[in-house]
């Protein structure tokens, strides 16, 4: 069960590594990218920043609900032997 | 500036911090053996646990520096936020649950579970203390600045107090008191910050009339020889023709103004910075700051200590809304950005000149469109993102490496994962910081952005926004704002020491050296270190007053990134690390980054005195190069000290 929420946890954090990554390299090596405005007059690097916070804690949320359903899938298993 | 205490804040302030004195004296009574003054008996509930971490997390760094820095740079503090935020996916996804299973009070615990190691708990235990110690030196530089403006005391007495009853709370009640704390005082972060930015919201933009808070001079022409006595009939001086004027020219490559001292027989002197409107030029009202002989002399007289005396002016408005309105009224969360967007806001620059008296600071208006506000890369340390400089990318890049690597190696975070029962819990609790530090980060923007806009902020000190924000709202709103900052740094300054106390006595004193404690002795021994270490941090927070406190708390990560990361990651996830790998990686990453700090062009310049472009390191921030350093010698070691005999824990 541990190696399988570490395995989970692994997958997650690749996914927001990506998506950090993408945000610091982009504000480092196309910083006129972050000025475009494409939603409600607001620039990218605001929007995007705004979503990194969001998706931490969307995956937040998403590795907490799997895993807890692991814990009582498997505790159910343990009552059953 | 000059800050007067006011009854009411004071009465809010200590009714407050009275309040949770007193608590952590209630609640510390039930902690009397060891488990419970270090891990408060792993009973903590995880949502408690939680929102303590949001508690130990917003630190003064969170709250004063990144309000600061958003408030005089714009976006570029929001950078750190961010940053702050993502290495939570770090601590959730790869490290709360092993760490969990592995130790029982400290890091190192964690760490040397399987070799039964001194040497490791020798590094681990030193590790720790020096990243609590460069962790607290910002705490304690935002204890001064929250007292200056609330009591009207220097920073040295602000420091003092908050070391002392730091160290009354720790002594007094350990991990339930500190827990419980921290808990109370998240909530109120949040809650009061998110009160704060509707009141922003509400208040919307304006724009000063012409004047109102510093005059514009002209149109003149630079060029012509009768500058001075222009400038001298404009400013309605006795004697015109008698006026004198010098002016400074940029250094060469920068976006400075042109600076023009004016001399006016029986005024002091004053300075002003050119402006173009389309064809002409004009004058703005400069502001300038110097210490002679300990005394602060402020537009070229001598600061009063009563409102109504010399002062610098405050700062923070903006000079043109989009539609060329006056007023906006009150705006929602978007509609607030994208107006910003289309806004002209005046920001302030630095030059340290010869004037009247050498070294004189100039502060000058530099109008700024909203568009180049909410981009980053104003800030001078990020100035990487705007310029074609590889090295600054690099020291942006390394930066935001530590920021993300190093919340997962901070010795009180990790220890807030002893105080619940279980890995889930753990988890859970995690989950629940993540959730309330995000949404007060996604505050963190509107709250500095409403600071840029206050017309309240002190030109001299970026750590003061926030408290200065909410005055300028209503001064109930800033007592209670600033008792909670207060709380703030009393709450991440006991965590810390109560970490550092940990890594005294339980692993220096106790593992390393071999002492046996009884029960009793262990936490004496422990109350001993944590005023030892109290001490230490009033020392440091004294000495560092100047510099923005998100910006010190950058370098507390790239220090815990580097000695913890790797040790940490490779001990979960590499079979084949060894005891001296472990040993050997923490003491290079924690020597390497500390060196790195102290050898940087901004130490050089901050702290030394001296020529920025004398350091010995190419960029400021170690982390890009120091945490895979840590990592290099971890593999390296590791590999060259495999037990031979196939009976070590590479064959188990």
């Amino acid at each position: 069960m541990a190696t399988r929420n570490a395995r989970l946890g692994m997958g997650l954090f690749v996914v927001y590594l990506v998506l950090y990554g993408t945000y610091v390299f982009l504000n480092a090596f196309s910083a006129q990218t972050m000025e475009a405005t494409p939603f409600a007059g607001i620039n990218l690097a605001i929007l995007f920043g705004f979503g990194l916070i969001i998706a931490a804690l969307v995956l937040s949320l998403v590795y907490g609900a799997i895993c807890t359903a692991g814990d009582s899938t498997s505790q159910e298993k343990e009552a059953d032997l | 500036m000059i800050y007067e205490a006011s009854p009411l804040a004071v009465v809010v302030f200590f009714l407050f911090v009275g309040v949770t004195l007193g608590l952590s004296f209630f609640l510390g009574k039930k902690a009397q053996s060891s488990e419970g003054y270090f891990a408060a008996h792993s009973q903590i509930p995880w949502f408690v646990n939680g929102i303590a971490f949001a508690g130990d997390y917003l630190s003064a760094a969170s709250f004063l520096g990144i309000c600061g820095m958003i408030s005089f740079f714009g976006y570029d503090g929001f950078l750190y936020s961010i940053g702050f935020l993502a290495g939570w996916i770090v601590a959730l996804f790869v490290v709360a649950e092993p760490l969990k299973r592995l130790g029982q009070f400290t890091f190192a615990d964690a760490l040397d579970s399987q070799f039964q190691s001194r040497g490791i708990k020798l590094a681990a235990g030193v590790s720790t203390l020096a990243v609590s110690v460069f962790y607290l030196i910002p705490q304690m530089v935002g204890a001064g600045v929250l007292i200056q403006p609330l009591l009207g005391f220097d920073h040295y007495v602000g420091v003092l107090i908050v070391g002392t009853t730091v160290i009354l709370i720790v002594v007094s009640a350990g991990m339930v008191s500190t827990t419980w704390v921290q808990f109370i005082k998240g909530s109120l972060l949040v809650i009061f910050s998110a009160l704060l930015t509707i009141m922003i919201l509400a208040r919307g933009f304006q724009v000063p009339k012409e004047n109102e808070f510093f005059r514009t001079l002209g149109p003149v022409d630079l060029a012509s020889g009768t500058l001075a006595s222009d400038v001298g009939t404009l400013l309605r001086a006795s004697a015109p023709q008698e006026t004198v004027t010098r002016i400074i020219d940029p250094v060469d490559n920068s976006d400075e103004p042109q600076l023009v001292v004016v001399n006016v027989p029986g005024e002091p002197q004053s300075v002003w910075s050119a402006a173009q409107r389309g064809e002409t030029t004009y004058l703005v009202e400069a502001q300038t700051h110097v210490v002679v002989d300990g005394k602060e002399i402020v537009n070229g007289k001598e600061k009063g200590t009563k409102k109504g005396e010399p002062e610098l002016k405050p700062i923070g408005h903006l000079s043109r809304l989009p539609g060329g309105v006056q007023e906006t009224g009150g705006l929602g969360p978007l509609e607030f950005l994208s107006t910003l967007q289309q806004s002209e806001i005046v920001l302030w620059g630095k030059k340290t000149s010869d004037l009247e008296h050498p070294k004189t600071t100039i502060y000058y208006q530099k109008p700024t469109l909203g568009k180049d506000v909410l981009r980053p890369g104003t800030h001078p340390k990020f100035k990487g993102i705007q310029s074609n400089k590889t090295i600054d990318k690099i020291n942006f890049l390394s930066l935001m490496l530590a920021l993300f690597c190093g919340t997962a190696s901070l010795p009180h975070i990790l220890i807030r994962y002893y105080t619940v029962k279980d890995g889930a819990s753990a988890r859970k609790s995690t989950i629940v910081g993540i959730a309330s530090i995000g949404f007060f980060y996604i505050l963190t923007l509107f709250l500095g952005l409403g600071a840029m806009t206050s017309g309240a902020l002190d030109v001299t000190n970026s750590n003061m926004a926030a408290p200065l924000l909410a005055k300028s709202m209503a001064d109930w709103l800033f007592a209670i704002i600033s008792a909670i900052a207060f709380t703030t740094v009393l709450g991440t300054v006991s965590g810390l020491i109560l970490a550092s106390s940990g890594a005294v006595t339980h692993d220096l004193l106790k593992n390393v050296l071999g002492y046996q404690f009884s029960e009793d002795d262990q936490v004496r021994v422990a109350k001993i270190s944590s005023v030892v270490v109290g001490a230490i941090a009033i020392v440091l927070g004294i000495l560092f007053e100047g510099l923005n406190v998100g910006y010190l708390v950058g370098w507390a990560f790239s220090v815990a990134a580097s000695a913890n990361l790797p040790s940490l990651l490779m001990l979960l996830f590499w079979k084949r690390t060894t005891s001296q790998g472990i040993i050997a990686a923490i003491l290079v990453g924690m020597i390497s980054s500390l060196a790195w700090i102290l050898l940087s062009g901004d130490t050089f310049s901050t702290i030394y005195g001296m020529s920025a472009d004398d350091a010995w390191v190419p960029f400021d921030q170690p982390g890009l190069v120091t945490i895979p350093l840590g990592f290099l010698t971890l593999v390296i070691v590791s590999l060259l000290t495999q037990p031979r005999d196939k009976s070590g824990r590479a064959n188990a």
